[in-house]
């Protein structure tokens, strides 16, 4: 089989030594400031794993339970650190396996370098064991992908793969190494890649179109800001903000937007979306400017396309200039990094302030608190309301923590109700929206922000889809606090199965087995809590534990999550309740 | 409204990236009506030239998104008046069918063709043009007993006289591979 290389030239310098692919390999690592690593050996990676036996006190692998955990976690290191997230697995079904998590990190644009062993160059295409075409597998869902099947092509690939993942929208990167490669001797010698000539991940900014908005901006009665992950990524909070200050706009985010801004921010005006506040939802469809920074209208965000905003004219600031357009089309493109582009419009746009316009958004918050939030957050009978141990866990932590939301009613209600401070504490699966995802995610935002509390909510569902993390956790001593909000039901599902599919509970309700028994047996403390009275002291209990620890809390076993921009509806038609 | 569009895309030679390439016509369910990959007027950069029939708008975002890959160093739209196109294509009939006094000599003299090659059994007809020129050669030559037909992808060349070696040296050279933030 003829197999393609990329035409790399070969620097031998004085500082070059002999070694195994594999050892290059990690010297790779190491010379991209990698320190953890998150992986699961099996046959066609065992040459890196007897190498990485080596390098022990310098790569911190941890070893998880399923390649899935493992690419879960990179993103969550990634994502709370702003750091590349890297995995290690093996051929075969140790690359499939992670192939959930890869299209999770190329949806939520986050940057993985994944690493997986294929089986020697001579049996490519023959179905030898463990050989499954993971080029051809991951290539629509990757940002890069690339075959290694020699040694010395090593540190260039490598160095290609951290500058593609980290740089310009970033995203996952697959890098699939044969075990011959692996084994084989070549000459090491690391050269950082800054240059790729196809490709192009940082966009003039264009000041024409900066001048542009500005005259929309200072012409605007009534202008608003929605403020997607872009901002987080490009680190541009502070120079959101400013701009924010100067033209006097209200803000909302989107889910990965959150912690963007502080919610006690003056503009905030809170989170947009399906589930988000009243206010956001209602005003995109009367705002005169709308100004999307580094978001991609999501469906899940302008519900239907057809009346989104069509009264305002739109600025669409994003790195990708394949998003413009795409959905929603905007008057003014600036294609462009987040920062550059805000710190362009705060230069140029003039002092204003919309303090009418932003008592709407109050007059809206009004409504929501009596139609929505004094139900869900203050119920004096009943079970315990979800809203209501989120508000107690962002009391609690003043809002300090990284939280890292599975997927359904629990991620809702902790987006809306979780009050976040700072940059990069919301960690979620926003657009794969992959059950399971949190607790991986958790064990990586903890080995990536060790100055955090980092705080896990699941739902019973998504717990149990990678539920063996637990073993992670305890064999690697991971300070991660778990809070599984236990229904009993697939909430989300079986709200939409009461709301639009007659009440027809179809394969939604749960039998769940005893958690605190099976968090006891991985050596995990646990609580459990069934009436709002023992609430805040086991939240004080966990919250203060020292090391890992689970609260279980059964919650109200038929709640619904309102507001609800329900499907192919407008975002002026949200539903309060 | 769809019509006919061409899509010119310039990349790296590396085996995988046409995959890459018809992926994102997959994902949104267009068909290819044609595909072409060739070396380009550049050492080491193939084109691959695709027709599609979309609407003009979903035939922008392909392209963008066929940008967007890592390996494509450039992808334009064209429609049918910005470009110069072709396409070949062979007709093999029976000897004998054609020699057995049918005027097929005119047809062939009157519509471009020319014969590639001679053997006892076969004639192979080649005629190269826009598919409707080789469409209506099928069917005059159809009557005879059509052995074997085949047509190429279409190839296209642009009016534009912006030439690819300028275009590839500006992308070597682009400060677009760095993070600027400059005071405004």
């Amino acid at each position: 089989m003829n197999v393609a290389t990329l035409k790399i030239e070969k620097k031998v310098t004085e500082t070059t030594e002999r070694m195994s692919g594999s050892n290059a390999l990690l010297r790779c690592l190491l010379a991209e400031g990698v320190h953890t690593i998150f992986g699961y050996p099996g046959g066609a990676i065992m040459p890196v794993y007897d190498a990485l036996y080596d390098y022990s006190d310098q790569l911190n692998h941890i070893l998880v339970r399923h390649e899935q955990g493992a690419i879960h976690a990179a993103q969550g290191y990634a994502r709370v650190s702003g750091e590349v997230g890297v995995c290690l697995a093996t051929s075969g079904p140790g690359g499939t396996n992670l192939i959930t998590g890869i299209a999770d990190a190329m949806l939520d644009s986050t940057p993985v370098v994944c690493i997986t062993g294929q089986v020697s160059s001579h049996l490519l295409g023959t179905d030898a064991f463990q050989e499954i075409d993971l080029m051809g597998i991951s290539m629509p869902v990757t940002k890069w992908n690339y075959q290694i099947t020699k040694a010395e092509e090593i540190p260039a690939i490598m160095a290609r793969a951290f500058y593609i993942a980290r740089t310009g929208r970033p995203g996952p990167v697959l890098i699939d190494i044969t075990k011959d490669a692996q084994f084989e001797a070549m000459d090491f010698s690391y050269t950082p890649c800054t240059r790729i000539r196809s490709y192009h991940p940082y966009p003039t900014l264009d000041l024409k179109m900066v001048e542009a908005a500005v005259q929309l901006i200072d012409g605007a009665k009534k202008p608003l800001i929605l403020v997607g992950q872009g901002v987080i990524l490009a680190d541009a909070q502070e120079e959101l903000c400013a701009f924010a200050e100067k033209a006097g706009i209200p803000m909302a985010a989107t889910l990965l937007g959150l912690s963007a801004v502080s919610v006690d921010h003056p503009l905030y005006v809170g989170y947009l979306g399906m589930h988000g506040n009243y206010g956001p939802n209602i005003k995109t469809n009367e705002c005169d400017v709308l100004i999307a920074v580094g978001m991609r209208f999501d469906d899940r965000v302008t519900g239907d396309l057809k009346r989104y905003a069509k009264q305002a004219k739109v600025i669409h600031i994003d790195i990708d200039p394949s998003e413009i357009n795409k959905n929603v089309i905007c008057h003014v493109p600036i294609v462009s990094d987040a920062k550059a582009a805000l710190q362009a419009l705060s230069e140029n746009v003039k002092t204003n302030s919309h303090a009418e316009w932003l008592a709407e958004f109050h007059a809206c918050d009004k409504l929501e608190e009596e139609k929505v939030k004094s139900k869900d957050l203050r119920p004096t009978t009943g079970q315990v309301k979800m809203a209501e141990v989120i508000q107690m866990l962002s009391d609690k932590t003043e809002g300090k923590a990284v939280i890292v939301s599975d997927v359904g009613q629990h991620q809702m209600v902790t987006s809306r109700y979780y009050a976040f401070k700072s940059k990069r504490q919301n960690v979620t699966s926003g657009g794969l929206g992959t059950m399971g995802f949190a607790l991986p995610a958790a064990m990586g935002a903890r080995m990536g922000q060790k100055d955090k509390q980092v705080i896990a909510v699941i739902g019973d569902g998504g717990f149990q889809m990678t539920i063996q993390e637990l073993g992670t956790i305890f064999q690697s001593g991971i300070d991660v606090k778990i809070m599984v909000l236990n229904n009993n039901f697939l909430g989300m599902v079986r709200q939409w199965q009461q709301m639009f599919f007659k009440g027809r509970y179809s394969f939604t309700e749960m039998t769940n087995p005893n958690f605190q028994m099976i968090a006891r047996g991985y050596g995990i403390f646990a609580i459990k809590v069934t009436e709002r009275v023992e609430l805040n002291a086991a939240m004080e209990q966990f919250l203060n534990h020292k090391g890992a620890i689970l609260l279980e809390v059964v919650v109200e076993k038929e709640e619904n999550v309102f507001p609800m921009v329900a499907t192919g509806a407008s975002v002026s038609e949200i539903r309060l309740e | 409204m769809e019509k006919q569009f061409t899509l010119s895309v310039l990349t790296e030679d590396r085996s995988g990236l046409l995959n890459h390439i018809t992926i994102i016509f997959t994902r949104r369910k267009i068909n290819i009506d044609s595909l072409n990959v060739s070396t380009s007027e550049v050492k080491g950069i193939s084109r691959i030239t695709l027709v599609i029939t979309s609407t003009k708008e979903k035939a922008d975002k392909i392209c963008a998104q066929i940008r967007k890959l890592i390996d494509v160093l450039g992808a334009f739209v064209y429609d049918d008046s910005e470009i110069y196109y072709q396409e070949i294509a062979l007709y093999k009939l029976s000897t004998s069918e054609v020699l057995n006094g049918h005027k097929i000599e005119d047809l062939i003299r009157n519509s471009g063709a020319r014969i590639l090659v001679v053997e006892a059994n076969h004639i192979i007809i080649e005629k190269t043009g826009h598919q409707s020129d080789t469409h209506a050669l099928y069917q005059k030559l159809e009557p005879y007993g059509l052995l074997e037909f085949v047509r190429s992808g279409r190839i296209a060349v642009s009016k534009s006289m912006r030439r690819t070696e300028t275009y590839i040296k500006e992308l070597e050279e682009s400060t677009r591979n760095t993070l600027s933030i400059k005071d405004y």
